[in-house]
């Protein structure tokens, strides 16, 4: 059997008839809805007609400033939700663990630190610099996180990872906190950015990181046939004539990529990258070809229906997006642990 | 005879394990003076040491009530509550934590890490600052959602089986939804300022004051014996629930009893201090390393928990051109230890 021939065979046992067109189809119908409510509700109550009017013929007032600046905010949304999930399926694919997520990981916590070294000591400012800081911060504490949760027995278990990555987030906080306190200008915006928010979105900074997210995808796409066999198990995967290491290596590339970026635009956001793939393997089973589209459209409608909640429960406020994600994705953290058999834990 | 030395006859081994342990004994009693040297060292420099120095014989006749220019204020209002604070949230935060790591056979399971601080430090803040209340309301709500907390992750944990793997899970999950709601609290204060911030972050002595004082030295002198008590099992649960219970250990009442003791001592000092980074969970196992095996771990750990907590804070206001709260220095100061503890804990199991 060759190698192709493989994926056909394991994505055929992973599909199970379970009508994947059809949730892709709803996953993307439920991001359009959730894009539609992201522009019609905020933190100012706005008349439908209103809105209407705003986009089609355009208008000065407050109502319609308000109404375009919701644009750029939704698009943000979209995309961040969409790479934070995609990270999600891609790391709980490559570890075969289901606590597997950018935030539980602390690849998140590491890019926020490389950004602040960033601001405080090269005066980074613009969205590219932000970018490779967060990447490069993100790439070290996955590596380092994944080999702390490797050793010793068992390999890489989902307890081990979480602690590793628990702890990781605890220290590298400290140091971020460190490096922040005396420097009062940079702590005012590190603060609102550590929550994690689309808020001040602006579509310049959203293109700038285009490239890596597309870039993201690709890899994700090129990994997410041979994921299916990597799921058998190492050596049953490298019987049927994968490499194992390149699959693992493409793939953990793709999902740190992705976390990076979502992180170095909307700060760090939990969760999501937990949650969505979780709940779209419920439904459509673990073939990452469906997997991956489907949690994409997913998690950019999760992402933006929970930014919709938070401005609109907090009126005239609004909660960050990013703990709404937590309020929503501790829950669920706590259920795919309670759900585990002993021996996955 | 060298205790080294292959024993002959029962009678020799008989001296043999008697010399080891008086040894090991000695050792615990020598650690223990040390640290309480060590201990009143860094609380005479805190009180001494500032904007303004005083001599140590300046700090002794004030300390014995006798009028010192200037003291009364810098010493008596600022210094010395400070100082106080510094040890009884230290040691509040050990004793929780090494029981902790104890009970749960996991020198990360502490709870500073499994979101039970974290739980009692949103308690607090929302009483502040949605309710307006202060002093012992504070506490009192830190208290009961810290030991709610450790109650919730306990019955979840339970309800599916093997307890600790679950439970420290389950306490990460928690943990993070604490975290993202202090943060909502704190932004949506409607004014609120970094000490006030770092606290409830991260843990901070700035605004320490007699009132917080007296709370938890209340508290500190019920609790600290309770624990100190119930501890006497603790060093036996060591050995595991079965060689315990063949002992004579009631476990499963010990174990209630000291975990909601120690709960409710972390949860008073988070009210106090605000959850000071990292103490809970590193004054145990550095405790065990220094005493030696099979000795009782809680004294000394409660020791290294004040001399921590004292110390960092000396080292926040002094050592740097800024001032760091002192959660943020034992943050830094414990980093590098967590992950040693973390890559030594997956290769020696069941151990602090």
């Amino acid at each position: 059997m060759t190698s192709a021939q493989a994926i056909a065979a394991t994505g055929e046992v992973a599909r199970h008839n379970r009508r994947p067109h059809r949730w892709l189809a709803a996953a993307i119908l439920a991001a359009a809805v959730a894009a539609v409510a992201s522009i019609v509700f905020g933190s100012r109550a706005i008349e439908l007609s209103e809105v209407w009017r705003a986009i089609t013929t355009g208008g000065d007032d407050l109502a319609a400033a308000a109404v375009r600046s919701r644009i750029p905010r939704t698009l943000l949304a979209l995309l961040v939700g969409a790479a934070l999930a995609m990270s999600g399926v891609m790391l709980q694919g490559v570890t075969r663990n289901p606590l597997a997520d950018p935030f539980i990981l602390g690849i998140n916590s590491g890019a926020a630190l490389l950004v602040v070294i960033g601001i405080a000591f090269f005066s980074i400012q613009s969205m590219t610099s932000y970018i490779w800081f967060s990447l490069t911060g993100a790439g070290l504490a996955a590596t380092f996180v994944y080999v702390v949760g490797s050793l010793g027995q068992g390999g890489p278990t989902p307890l081990k990872l979480a602690l590793a990555g628990a702890a990781t987030t605890a220290a590298l906080g400290s140091v971020t906190t460190a490096i922040l306190l005396p420097r009062i200008e940079v702590m005012n915006v590190y603060r609102f950015w550590s929550i994690g928010g689309v808020g001040r979105a602006e579509n310049s900074d959203t293109l700038m990181v285009l490239p890596f997210i597309a870039f993201g995808i690709v890899l994700c796409v090129l990994a997410a046939g041979t994921l299916n066999v990597l799921g058998l198990g190492d050596e049953a995967a490298a019987g049927l004539g994968i490499d194992v290491l390149r699959t693992r290596l493409i793939a953990t590339s793709a999902g740190v990529i992705l976390a990076a970026a979502a992180t170095a635009l909307a700060g760090p956001i939990g969760f999501i990258g937990l949650v969505v793939p979780h709940l779209v393997r419920l439904v459509v089973g673990s073939d990452h070809r469906w997997l991956l589209p489907i949690s994409a459209f997913a998690g950019a409608a999760l992402l933006t229906v929970a930014d919709v909640v938070g401005r609109v429960i907090a009126r005239p406020g609004e909660i960050e997006v990013g703990i709404i994600t937590a309020l929503i994705g501790g829950p669920v953290f706590i259920w795919v642990v309670l759900t585990k058999t002993g021996d996955q834990i | 005879m060298s205790a080294l030395e292959r024993p002959k006859t029962t009678a020799a081994a008989i001296e043999r394990v008697a010399t080891v342990r008086r040894r090991a004994t000695f050792r615990a009693r020598v650690v223990n003076g040390v640290l309480i040297g060590a201990l009143l060292l860094a609380f005479s420099f805190s009180l001494a040491f500032g904007e303004r120095i005083y001599s140590a014989a300046e700090v002794g006749r004030f300390l014995a009530g006798q009028p010192v220019p200037g003291a009364a204020f810098t010493i008596g209002e600022l210094r010395l509550p400070r100082a106080l604070l510094a040890i009884l949230a230290g040691a509040a935060f050990a004793l929780a934590g090494v029981t902790f790591q104890t009970l749960l056979r996991n020198p990360l399971a502490s709870p500073d890490i499994i979101g039970i601080t974290n739980g009692a430090s949103v308690a607090a803040l929302f009483m502040i600052i949605v309710v307006g209340a202060s002093g012992l309301a504070v506490s009192a709500a830190a208290v009961a959602a810290g030991i709610g907390i450790a109650f919730a992750i306990y019955l979840l944990a339970a309800r599916a089986g093997v307890v600790g793997t679950r439970l420290i899970l389950i306490g990460i999950g928690v943990a993070a939804m604490a975290n993202s709601a202090t943060l909502y609290l704190l932004s949506s204060a409607s004014r609120w300022d970094l000490q006030g911030a770092m606290r409830w972050l991260s843990g901070s002595l700035n605004l320490a004051s007699w009132e917080d004082v007296a709370v938890l030295a209340i508290v500190s002198a019920v609790l600290f014996p309770a624990v100190l008590a119930l501890g006497q099992g603790l060093a036996l649960l060591r050995l595991g629930d079965d060689q315990a219970a063949g002992l004579g250990v009631n476990v499963e009442r010990s174990r209630r009893l000291l975990v909601l003791t120690t709960v409710a001592l972390a949860a008073f000092a988070t009210a106090a201090t605000g959850p000071i980074t990292f103490v809970a969970f590193m004054s145990g196992p550095i405790a065990a390393r220094l005493i030696g095996p099979r000795q009782q771990v809680l004294l000394p750990a409660g020791l290294i928990g004040a001399l921590l907590v004292l110390s960092a804070d000396l080292i926040g206001q002094f050592a740097f051109s800024n001032r760091y709260p002192v959660g943020v220095v034992t943050g830094v100061l414990g980093a590098p230890f967590l992950i040693y503890l973390m890559i030594r804990s997956q290769r020696v199991r069941g151990s602090i």
